[in-house]
């Protein structure tokens, strides 16, 4: 069997036990990010699928950042797309499933086309201070509660008598919802994988290293940094589809601000920027730490703690920034940098090639 | 007597691409060395690594110290005066700022520096991104020679200059010969016969040659290395 | 007529509060090329460590002194969170721009958690003396005190930010080093006392911009994520202007001000608009990068 098929048969096998993990009724202290401490309780499934769901953003978003080396500050706005539209078109006009997914990915596709190239016109920092502000406009606008169809701060509960019963949000259906998470983050990894191993990713990765050259070779960069952009795009909707399927709630604050996109920028480079399951990996521990650590904090013995330990640990904030602060500076390329550096190095050892090294993928961060 | 500069197996790769692959230079005091060679075989990469600019490898010794590591500005206080390619003026500072910022030394030389460029004087309170090609060049020399440091490197001074221009410089830098040990990097030949006294000549990243700058009289030798014929 | 004359003033001032959170931000930027997301977070320092002064002191001292040692505060806090951030993570990532962009996002997110963890979410209130609550009457017109107090300061730091990079030998050297960092330091100059001087100076500018946006514009109340908010609006005051002028931050902030001050008074009291201030400014940032990619007064991007 060649490294391929090898590494094939491993990615289905660790799909189908993740697939399986609802049905594990185990008993597990300390380490679940859920007060009940079985594997296959509500609260835990509800986490890990929360972690699917942005494992899947994180990798489209990486499409840009870590592969194209754009930095955008937008992908937000994609999600908060999914979210809003498809909330919207369920609950406020009652559409079937199918029309509404179908509209929720129509807008999405066109905001990107449209916005992507106005943003694509800059470059740099430009570009990520417009991404950052059409982001910022969007946010406002799901604030301001046009027509009350975004329910504003309040926020905007998913309700719709045409969704298919067993994906509403009663409780027992949350084993469905993990599933739809799990669909939805293997699918972003198909389209990411098929997309970045093809001829467009090689030309993406060239606009990262050096844009100029391919201009000399007469390939036009702004076709595929556009066409990045858009898949990011769409990818996050999609996440954002099964983030209100999954909370059943939208709140501007929690699926539209700035925060999130800094979240989803914090995990990627976490991970490892430019490569598939760094990205993978950050979301997931990222999203699991957070949620364990508020479950930790809001512990009654934690009270009972000196304000100097019980401050700082309360907020997951403080410790996921500070995480990543000693990341970036000591940890360049993230915990795939790690696993890329030690292998080489095992590799360098085995057949004496330490000169020949190759480098690592975005190193520089 | 140790060397104005000292350099063995400097390797530097930019981007990916190795630019300069073991290039090994010695500049005695005195007089001017040029550095000859096509387009983008690593002339001005060679400077920028000497002045710490661009990350290198190999040895470096600067005026009898071993500069390996140093942080550019220390490079530069050892006594090294740069001329860069383009002439890198600061186009929003006045030509008196210009000349201000470069101000290492107690007593900077100015009565040298308008000895040889009298027409600066004139012209200290204008912008230098309003002074011509030039002027400018006369800008980014006096500041390397305002501290009176021994080692000059000189990266294409007549690059886009009038031709008639470019024999006011050679009278200049002639003078600035006769005060520093300078490196100079140039295409133009008739310049270079005019001023310099050894030639080293790089090639693909490496040291193809090193000689009498008598040699380039030689028309063929003159092609050969540089692929130039003759005066352009 | 005289409601607009008092929405310019107020317009003005609001812009005066904006120059001084973005010219440290547009100077950082032109000198190292960072774009630095911990910027929200000195002007937050700035306010709490202003806040932090004003109440533990003896009330006796009386009110204006206090408000004085107020400022002050803010801006040593300010610019002392900078300086030190810039010492302790930006110059371990020199030669890494991403990285340098990345920490100040982490910092920012982390000690704005710690706040948040230690003072919790709720606005604290700044002392200030009674006047500063009060309005001036000026030719049949009605214009908060504390819009004076942000006019002045805006206008006195532009001044003396115009006098110190015009006159001053450091001054010069920020100015070359916008244009051009590595020519700076082949003449000899360590160009790295200067990255952290800027961030000094902006840190200060932010940590007083922190306490004014407190006092002029949310009755006198900070919190943690204050900063954070004001820090977008100071981003694209930036990039409006042009990365690395300072006059460009100055045209830039008083049309920013103007813009949104504006638009929130005429348009902001229909249903579904309440945001139209905030979303004029990005429209107008749009336009501006459409027609001028470079910013009004940028030259290097």
């Amino acid at each position: 069997m060649n490294a391929a098929a090898r590494r094939g048969v491993i990615a289905v096998a660790l799909v189908a036990v993740v697939a399986l993990i609802p049905f594990v009724g185990l008993h597990l202290p300390w380490v679940l990010p859920s007060t009940v401490n079985v594997v296959n309780s509500t609260g835990t499934l509800e986490v890990l699928a929360l972690c699917f769901i942005f494992a899947g953003v994180a990798l489209g978003y990486d499409v840009i950042f870590g592969y194209t080396g754009l930095l955008s500050l937008g992908p937000v706005m994609y999600f908060a797309t999914g979210v809003y539209v498809f909330d919207i078109t369920l609950t406020h006009w009652n559409w079937p499933l199918i029309p509404a997914l179908v509209a929720t990915f129509a807008v999405s596709l066109v905001l990107a086309v449209v916005l992507g190239a106005v943003a694509l016109r800059v470059s740099g920092i430009a570009f990520t201070m417009v991404t950052l502000a059409f982001a910022q406009a969007f946010y406002y606008l799901i604030e301001d509660n046009p027509h009350g169809l975004t329910g504003g701060d309040t926020g905007l509960a998913l309700y719709s008598t045409r969704l298919p019963a067993f994906m509403s949000g009663a409780v027992s259906n949350t084993r469905n919802l993990y599933w739809i998470a799990l669909g939805f983050l293997v699918v972003s990894y198909a389209v990411v994988w098929l997309v970045t191993e093809s001829a467009t990713g090689h030309v993406l990765v060239a606009i990262r290293e050096n844009e100029r050259r391919l201009e000399v070779l007469g390939i036009h960069p702004f076709r595929y940094k556009l066409a990045a952009y858009t898949l990011s795009s769409l990818v996050a909707t999609g996440g954002g589809v099964a983030y209100i399927l999954l909370i059943g709630t939208a709140v501007p604050s929690a699926v539209a601000s700035v925060t999130v996109t800094l979240s989803i920028l914090i995990m990627v480079v976490l991970g490892g920027a430019g490569t598939r399951w760094g990205a993978v990996t950050g979301a997931v521990l990222y999203v699991y730490l957070q949620q364990y650590l508020l479950k930790v904090a809001a512990q009654p013995s934690f009270a009972t703690l000196p304000a100097f330990l019980r401050v700082p640990l309360s907020q997951p904030q403080f410790l996921l920034g500070a995480i990543f602060v000693l990341f970036v500076l000591f940890v360049p390329g993230g915990i795939a940098g790690v696993v890329t550096r030690r292998r080489l190095r095992r590799a360098a050892h085995r057949f004496d090639l330490a000169s020949a090294a190759p480098s690592i993928p975005l190193e520089e961060l | 007597m140790t060397n104005a500069l000292d350099v063995s197996d400097l390797h530097v790769t930019i981007a990916g691409s190795h630019v300069l692959q073991g290039v090994s230079i010695e500049v005695p005091v005195g007089g001017v060395t040029a550095l000859l060679g096509r387009n983008g075989v690593g002339k001005t990469t060679t400077l920028r690594a000497l002045l710490g600019l661009v990350a290198s490898t190999g040895a470096i010794s600067v005026l009898g110290t071993d500069v390996r590591g140093w942080s550019t500005h220390r490079i530069v206080r050892l006594g090294v005066g740069y001329v860069p390619e383009d002439r890198d003026v600061f186009a929003g500072l006045t030509v008196a700022e210009n000349l201000r910022l470069a101000e290492r030394v107690d007593e900077p030389r100015y009565d040298e520096v308008y000895a040889i460029f009298p027409e600066l004087r004139e012209r200290t309170r204008q912008r230098a991104g309003t002074l011509s090609g030039g002027q400018q060049q006369m800008v980014s020399i006096a500041r390397a020679l305002l501290n009176g440091w021994p080692l000059l490197l000189v990266d294409e001074p007549s690059k886009g200059l009038a031709p008639r221009l470019v024999s006011e410089l050679a009278d200049a830098l002639e003078r600035v010969a006769t005060l520093a040990t300078v490196l100079l990097v140039e295409q133009n030949l008739a310049l270079v016969r005019r001023l310099a006294q050894r030639i080293v000549v790089l090639d693909h990243g490496e040291v193809v040659h090193v000689g009498d700058a008598h040699e380039l009289d030689d028309p063929e030798l003159a092609k050969r290395f540089l692929g130039v014929t003759g005066v352009r | 007529m005289n409601v607009f004359l008092a929405l310019t003033f107020s317009g003005v001032a609001l812009g005066a509060v904006y120059f001084l959170a973005a010219s440290g931000l547009s100077l950082i930027y032109g000198l190292m090329d960072i774009l630095n997301f911990a910027h929200g977070l000195f002007m937050t320092l700035g306010a709490y460590a202003a806040w932090d002064v004003a109440s533990h002191l003896p009330a006796s001292w009386g009110a204006p002194l206090l408000f004085a040692i107020a400022i002050v505060a803010s801006i040593l806090g300010g610019a002392l969170a900078a300086g030190l951030t810039e010492v302790v993570i930006i110059r371990p990532l020199y030669g890494r721009p991403i990285g340098q962009i990345l920490v100040t996002i982490g910092l920012d997110l982390a000690v704005v958690g710690l706040l948040l963890g230690g003072f919790g979410s709720n606005s604290l209130s700044v002392p200030v003396p009674l006047w500063l609550i009060e309005a001036s009457h000026v030719g049949g017109l009605s214009l908060p005190n504390s819009d004076f107090v942000a006019l002045i300061a805006g206008a006195v730091v532009l001044v003396s930010l115009e006098l110190f990079l015009r006159k001053t030998r450091y001054g010069i050297t920020i100015r070359a080093g916008v244009e051009n960092r590595d020519m700076v330091s082949a003449l000899g100059i360590n160009v790295g006392r200067a990255f952290t001087l800027v961030f000094v100076i902006g840190g200060a500018m932010a940590g007083l911009a922190g306490l004014l946006y407190a006092v002029v514009f949310s009755g006198d109340l900070i919190s943690p994520t204050q900063g954070d908010s004001l820090l977008i609006f100071a981003f694209i005051v930036v990039v409006i202007g042009g990365l690395g002028s300072i006059r460009g931050s100055a045209v830039a902030a008083l049309a920013v001000g103007l813009v949104q001050d504006y638009t929130n008074f005429y348009l902001g009291s229909h249903p579904g608009m309440a945001e139209i201030g905030n979303l004029s400014v990005v429209l107008l940032l749009a336009v501006v990068l459409e027609w001028r990619p470079r910013g009004l007064f940028g030259s290097t991007l």
